[in-house]
């Protein structure tokens, strides 16, 4: 246990590299992802357009909604959007800031697959094949061969099974020529990240560096109060159950000890814990009584005052005391016929 | 989790290990991408040089900017040169020393990449085919210029047809390799001698602002670590007092509200500090709401000075 806390309290201090984690992780997946798919160009004039450019595009759409969605902090951004005023002010800096630093680790999984894809090649030259230029790779001037004519012939550079337009233009020149602007689009768009990334890194220090240190405590810090809040109901929970319950087995001993007309039993000093453990019910039908109770009419939400009897003792809310006669009843019937 | 404990403790005392395992991790994913990487020349006369002097020079600016922007030290030491004096003076030779401390080792996974592509030789084959001379390789000796060109370029292609059985192809590949891997090995020569005598005449200059630089430099790293530290722990004592203080006049609320009777009983009574006053639905429905409607205010003064 101990164990887990320690890390779960690095975790906590060092949430920005669970964060990172997460993203390394998913750029991991896309590039798995990508290596697995099946790609399949369909080799017809305009669906490969259509397919090249969605196979592209829409994956990375996709991966970085997902970055949102995986990210715990996305709840807790817009909790702290949509809160009301209340006592405490809202500071619109804290908001940028988390959004950014979201927005940032959602970004790599797409461009990774964007990368990817376009250094690998196949992407672009299904897209773009129809456009390849056949006045200086081929012989353009081959004859039998209409505008649309010849853009079916070019739509099945892909599939190299099916491709007939050999004397137009090769197969390999086509498919080297669309692979090297493929894979020179792809260098460029990795080298622009990267020095977008630079820049937006390096320019920060220069110019807001105390706004920064002022949003990242203080988006911390809602976190933090955040998980503490959650801990301290789900203690609170806990506590309230374990009393309802204790009060529901003892409001069962002592109908029992009505029902049979005799006292509720004391149990001695030293009769040791496993007895006392029993809360007073010691046999099968006094256990079966309870566990019907227990799913029949569960007890209200409410945790009476121990000390007080039952009739006297509210705090004062709203519940009715009309409600709790109504076990005993259905008990002491139970009883009755036995 | 002693070991781990540990283990973390050294990475935070010494964080030039750390940045020299983030190099070392670079320069192993600049050799795996470039043996992943499908390096297809695209045999064509103007082309072939763009796309060869593009592979060998892009991507090493790439890992370049990487390097930099993995490095934790490249912030600490922007904000050391951006930050106001204020009563600290600034050294601008522990900013210099941190400087090119950084820089030499973002260096390190491009200068790897250049003399891996050079010793494989593909890049320099694919740019360079087409500016031999063709007086020297007699399946090219005697054509015309423009054809000798388009046969040229498309030497990097053994697959292709008119290649694929021409001698002289492999003479020409064979010379510009050749070239290429002396090239590499060159530089890699220059550069471990270049290494070797700046780290063995650096102590006869300056040794002792190397050491201060060096020491106050670590210092920097260190403070801003244990200040960022500090902050999550000081955060988390804040939001601690910040939610008691909550709970408690949720209890004292509740207490105006109603009227209790004197309690009695000690086991009551570690039960009744858990729920804190809290002991209906009702109750913490309005406790919850409480929480959302209104955020208790970021003061927790009155609470440290009861």
């Amino acid at each position: 246990m101990d164990k887990f806390r320690m890390i779960f309290q690095f975790l906590q201090s060092n949430q920005e590299s669970f964060m990172n984690g997460i993203c390394g992780i998913m750029a991991l997946a896309s590039a798995q992802m990508y290596s697995a798919f099946d790609f399949n160009c369909p080799c017809l004039p305009r669906y490969n357009l259509a397919y090249g450019l969605g196979i592209l595009l829409v994956p990375p759409f996709i991966l970085f909604l997902l970055g949102f969605v995986l990210n715990n902090n996305v709840s807790m951004l817009a909790e702290e959007w949509r809160r009301p005023r209340g006592r405490r002010g809202k500071d619109p800096a804290v908001l940028r800031y988390m959004f950014c630093s979201m927005a940032q680790r959602a970004m790599i999984a797409p461009v990774v697959w964007v990368s990817v894809t376009l250094l690998d090649g196949k992407c672009i030259t299904c897209a773009f094949c129809t456009s390849v230029p056949v006045e200086t790779l081929g012989n353009a001037s081959h004859p039998g061969f209409s505008q649309g004519e010849m853009k079916r012939v070019l739509a099945r550079i892909p599939c190299k099974e099916i491709y007939d337009g050999q004397e137009l233009i090769a197969n390999e020149v086509a498919v080297r020529y669309l692979r090297c602007i493929s894979q020179a689009l792809g260098w460029g768009f990795v080298l622009l990240m990267t020095t977008l990334a630079f820049l937006v890194r390096s320019l920060r220090p220069c110019f807001t560096q105390a706004v920064f240190l002022k949003s990242r405590y203080w988006s911390h810090y809602i976190d933090i109060e955040r998980k503490m809040f959650d801990e301290t109901c789900a203690e609170h929970a806990r506590s309230f159950a374990r009393v309802c319950i204790q009060q529901f087995f003892e409001g069962m001993s002592t109908d029992l000890a009505t029902a049979r007309c005799h006292p509720p039993r004391k149990t001695p000093a030293d009769a040791g814990e496993a007895i006392e453990k029993l809360l007073g019910i010691t046999d099968q039908s006094t256990m079966n009584s309870a566990l019907k109770s227990w799913h029949r009419c569960k007890p209200p939400l409410h945790l009476q005052q121990p000390a007080l009897p039952s009739s006297n003792g509210w705090a004062g809310e709203e519940h009715p005391p009309a409600h709790s006669p109504v076990p005993r009843r259905e008990v002491a019937a139970y009883y009755s016929r036995v | 989790m002693d070991r781990f404990r540990m283990i973390f403790q050294y990475f935070q005392s010494n964080s030039e290990s750390v940045m020299n395992g983030i190099c070392g991790l670079l320069a192993l994913a600049s050799v795996k991408i470039y043996s992943c990487f499908d390096f297809s020349c695209p045999c064509l006369p103007w082309y072939n040089m763009a796309y060869g002097l593009g592979i060998m020079f892009i991507p090493p600016v790439t890992f370049f900017f990487c390097g930099l922007i993995l490095n934790r030290q490249s912030l600490v030491m922007l904000e050391e040169w951006s930050r106001p004096q204020g009563s600290r003076k600034k050294d601008p030779a522990v900013i210099r020393y941190m400087c090119s401390s950084i820089t030499q080792r973002a260096m390190v996974a491009p200068i790897v990449w250049i003399i891996v592509t050079l010793l494989d030789g593909k890049c320099l084959i694919c740019a360079f085919s087409g500016s031999v001379d063709p007086e020297k390789f007699v399946g090219f000796a005697n054509a015309s210029s423009v054809q000798v060109q388009q046969l040229l370029a498309k030497v990097p292609c053994k697959d292709d047809e008119l290649m694929r059985n021409n001698t002289s192809r492999k003479a020409v590949s064979r010379y510009l390799r050749c070239w290429s891997q002396a090239l590499g090995w060159s530089i890699l020569l220059i550069l471990i001698v270049a290494a070797f005598l700046a780290r063995w005449l650096r102590p006869c200059f300056n040794q002792v602002t190397l050491l201060q630089a060096r020491h106050w430099s670590n210092y920097i790293d260190i403070e801003q670590k244990i200040f960022e530290e500090t902050c999550c722990e000081h955060s988390r004592q804040f939001a601690h007092k910040c939610i008691l203080h909550f709970f408690e006049s949720m209890r004292q609320e509740i207490k105006l509200h109603s009227f209790r009777l004197p309690r009695e009983g000690e086991g009551a009574e570690r039960e009744e500090d858990a729920l804190r006053g809290i002991t209906n639905q009702d109750q913490v429905n309005k406790l919850l709401k409480m929480w959302y409607y209104e955020k208790p205010p970021l003061n927790v003064s009155q609470v440290t000075h009861r």
